[in-house]
């Protein structure tokens, strides 16, 4: 366990460093920021300074090597928008976007398992085909036309829910959360439901197919000739053994949610992570987007590692290495 | 009835039992009119060819047939009680408690996520009312007696931690832990290496012996049979062929089927692994031909066998045996 977990920090670094790596080249071949933050009517010369300042007038890899020299010591670089350190403005937006992917994740799952269970379980009913086109429907929509069309009947024509902005926020710890207050919830659910949609419907597609397999095997007949009942035998017996592709599925999308939950925020006006990068890409604010997707790394790194050591708690015949 | 296990008040008796699948490609008939009886203490051999119908059989009186099966007609009496029209919550009791069921693969029929211990306490949390300590005492005490040493360690381990005979003798004892009045035992040996075979064997006949139940041993080996059942039912395309006490249907079978279930009986002597082969193949389920199943592949067949289909009818001894011209009853040429 303790040699896995170094090798899995050894692997974390590289991984890190090879982003750091693709992203700084992207983003010096993608045009030159000097013109996102100086006046349209400079002269040559305050160009010219300003290149300087930014460090931009120096060749690419003395760039890189000043970069990573920075990261090294903490220092993950300055936006050229806000003038604030670029790591600072995306921890203070990352509590948002936690918010609407939690709340995302728990929907999507307590949704997802039963019914994918229960479709795979009685493959052929009725209700069992209604979930599984109910999932294709779910897995076609975009993001984006869901987001938009709870807008209009919940907070346009319903007036149930507001259409925008995070809301009353308490501190907790310092972190600041919506979800003590009813105002806040009201603000988190819409998000949180369009984000749900398409992750709700592959883990219940990839239920269904786990516990299609799980049902063919013998320790479920040889459960159920013990005198557990049928859903004893599902829940008990079958879940966990189908619930490795369930497990890996989950950490993928939640660093996806979390990495990319962009379309929905930028819908809703939900002041997270994903409407920073939007913005920051907009503006060509090149060390927020190398922040962040250096973060973006670091977040999928972490939880493949927690899926690895969750993998392990579920099935005893799988050991980390 | 003349059969001596007969007049002793049957612990189950399976009368006219139908079960059927509706498959989309016709009707499976895989257990078609099959009746016996099974006495307190006592063990029956349900043989016959691979797709016979033999576990069908006994999902059937575990009420553990799955659509498109489904018990189209008969009776299973458990001690009076007819469990073919039993509720599912009442199966549910019975399952387990007064039946158990061993499979015939024992790496496949324990959970591999589950501990041993959790495996067997959760066939006492269903059944008994014991606390904590005492299932634990009684889980200890059963996997000892199956011959698993070291057996309060052995709880804490997973499935695939055993080897494919430790993992049976696990089976067995979960079997046997409700104390059920009869096991149902699937082809419990075919899995395992033909050296392990007798002692499993051997181990299933003495825990139904200390415990009085009485067990149902299914296989397509008449070899295994013979030195632990106490009477034999053969199965052929969900029918019963012959049924009698061991000794005569082992000695001398009546029925041609049986016959040549004995004579491909390898022989431990020789080296060489059968004598002989029953020619041909089991027909298709869903298209029987007319008259005698069996017709195609008997060696005494004649005009009659393939117009009228025979009823099971005795013939010598204990035997009964469902064929127009019986072995040894002077149709012989
Ligand atoms: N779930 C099922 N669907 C359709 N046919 C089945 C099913 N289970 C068993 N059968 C059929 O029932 C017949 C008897 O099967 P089985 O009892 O397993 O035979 P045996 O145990 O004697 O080898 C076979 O023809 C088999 O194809
Ligand atoms: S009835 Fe005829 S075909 Fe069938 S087993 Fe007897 S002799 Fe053979
Ligand atoms: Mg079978």
């Amino acid at each position: 366990m303790f040699a896995y977990t170094v090798k899995r920090l050894i692997q974390m670094v590289v991984v890190l460093w090879a982003v750091s790596v693709i992203v700084f080249l992207m983003m010096s071949f993608t045009g030159d920021p000097v013109f996102m933050v100086i006046p349209i009517d400079s002269s040559d010369a305050e160009i010219e300074q300003a290149r300087r300042i930014l460090g931009l007038d120096r060749s690419l890899t003395e760039q890189y090597f000043i970069f990573l020299g920075n990261l090294l010591q903490g220092d993950f670089g300055t936006s050229y928008v806000f003038r604030q350190p670029a790591i600072d403005l995306i921890l203070e937006r990352l509590p948002a976007t936690m918010e609407i992917v939690v709340v995302a994740m728990v929907i999507a799952t307590t949704i997802a398992i039963p019914l994918g269970v229960y479709a795979g379980a009685n493959p052929g009913k009725p209700l069992s085909r209604l979930i599984m086109s109910g999932s294709l429907l779910g897995i076609s929509l975009p993001g984006f036309w869901v987001g938009m069309m709870l807008i209009y009947f919940f907070a346009v024509e319903w007036r149930i829910f507001p259409s925008s902005g995070r809301g009353d926020t308490v501190e907790v710890f310092g972190v600041p959360t919506s979800l003590l207050t009813a105002d806040g919830w009201s603000h988190v659910l819409l998000p949180a439901i369009t984000l749900s949609v398409g992750t709700l419907a592959i883990l219940l597609r990839i239920t269904r197919a786990g516990m299609m397999e799980v049902s063919r095997q013998d320790y479920m007949k040889f459960a159920r000739a013990k005198g557990v009942s049928r859903r004893g035998v599902l829940y008990g017996h079958g879940l966990r053994n189908g619930l490795i592709p369930v497990v890996t599925i989950f950490g993928l999308q939640l660093g996806d949610l979390i990495a990319f939950a962009t379309i929905t925020e930028t819908i809703f006006g939900w002041p997270g992570m994903g409407k920073l990068l939007v913005d920051s890409i907009y503006r060509a604010d090149r060390p927020v987007i190398v922040v962040y997707l250096m973060l973006v790394a670091l977040i999928f790194v972490v939880i493949n590692f927690l899926i690895d050591i969750l993998y392990t708690m579920i099935d005893p015949r799988i050991t980390v290495k | 009835m003349t059969m001596q296990s007969e007049s002793r008040d049957p612990l189950l008796s399976v009368r006219d039992l139908r079960t059927w699948f509706h498959t989309f490609s016709g009707v499976v008939k895989a257990v078609n009119d099959v009746s016996f009886d099974l006495a307190q203490g006592e063990i029956m051999g349900l043989v016959g060819e691979s797709g016979g119908g033999k576990s069908v059989v006994g999902f059937s009186i575990l009420g553990l047939i799955d659509p498109p099966g489904r018990i189209e007609g008969g009776q299973i009496l458990l001690d009076g009680e007819d469990l073919a029209k039993a509720p599912e919550d009442r199966l549910r009791k019975i399952r387990g408690r007064e039946i158990a069921m061993i499979f015939q693969d024992p790496m496949t029929s324990l959970n591999p996520v589950h501990t041993i211990g959790r495996q067997m306490d959760e066939m006492l949390r269903l059944h008994t009312d014991m606390d904590e300590a005492a299932r634990r005492r009684r889980c200890i005490e059963m996997l000892e007696s199956v011959g698993i040493s070291q057996a309060e360690d052995r709880l804490r381990a997973y499935p695939h931690q055993f080897s494919g005979g430790m993992r049976q003798r696990v089976v067995i004892a979960i079997a046997m832990l409700a104390h059920p009045r009869l096991i149902i035992a699937d082809e419990p040996t075919t899995a395992l290496d033909v050296t392990i075979q007798s002692q499993i064997l051997k181990l299933m006949k003495r825990q139904v012996a200390d415990h009085g139940a009485s067990m149902i041993l299914v296989t397509h080996d008449l070899a295994v049979v013979s030195e632990v059942v106490d009477k034999i039912t053969v199965l052929y395309c969900g029918q019963v062929v012959e049924r009698g006490d061991v000794r005569d249907v082992i000695s001398a079978p009546s029925h041609p089927y049986t016959r040549g279930l004995i004579d491909s009986i390898p022989n431990p002597d020789h080296r060489q692994p059968r004598l002989s082969q029953i020619p041909g193949t089991v027909p298709d389920i869903r298209n029987l031909p007319k008259g005698c199943n069996f017709r195609d592949r008997c060696p005494r067949a004649q005009a009659l066998c393939a117009q009228e289909e025979p009823k099971l009818a005795p013939t010598r001894q204990s035997l009964f045996a469902a064929c127009h011209f019986p072995i040894g009853t002077g149709g012989d040429a």
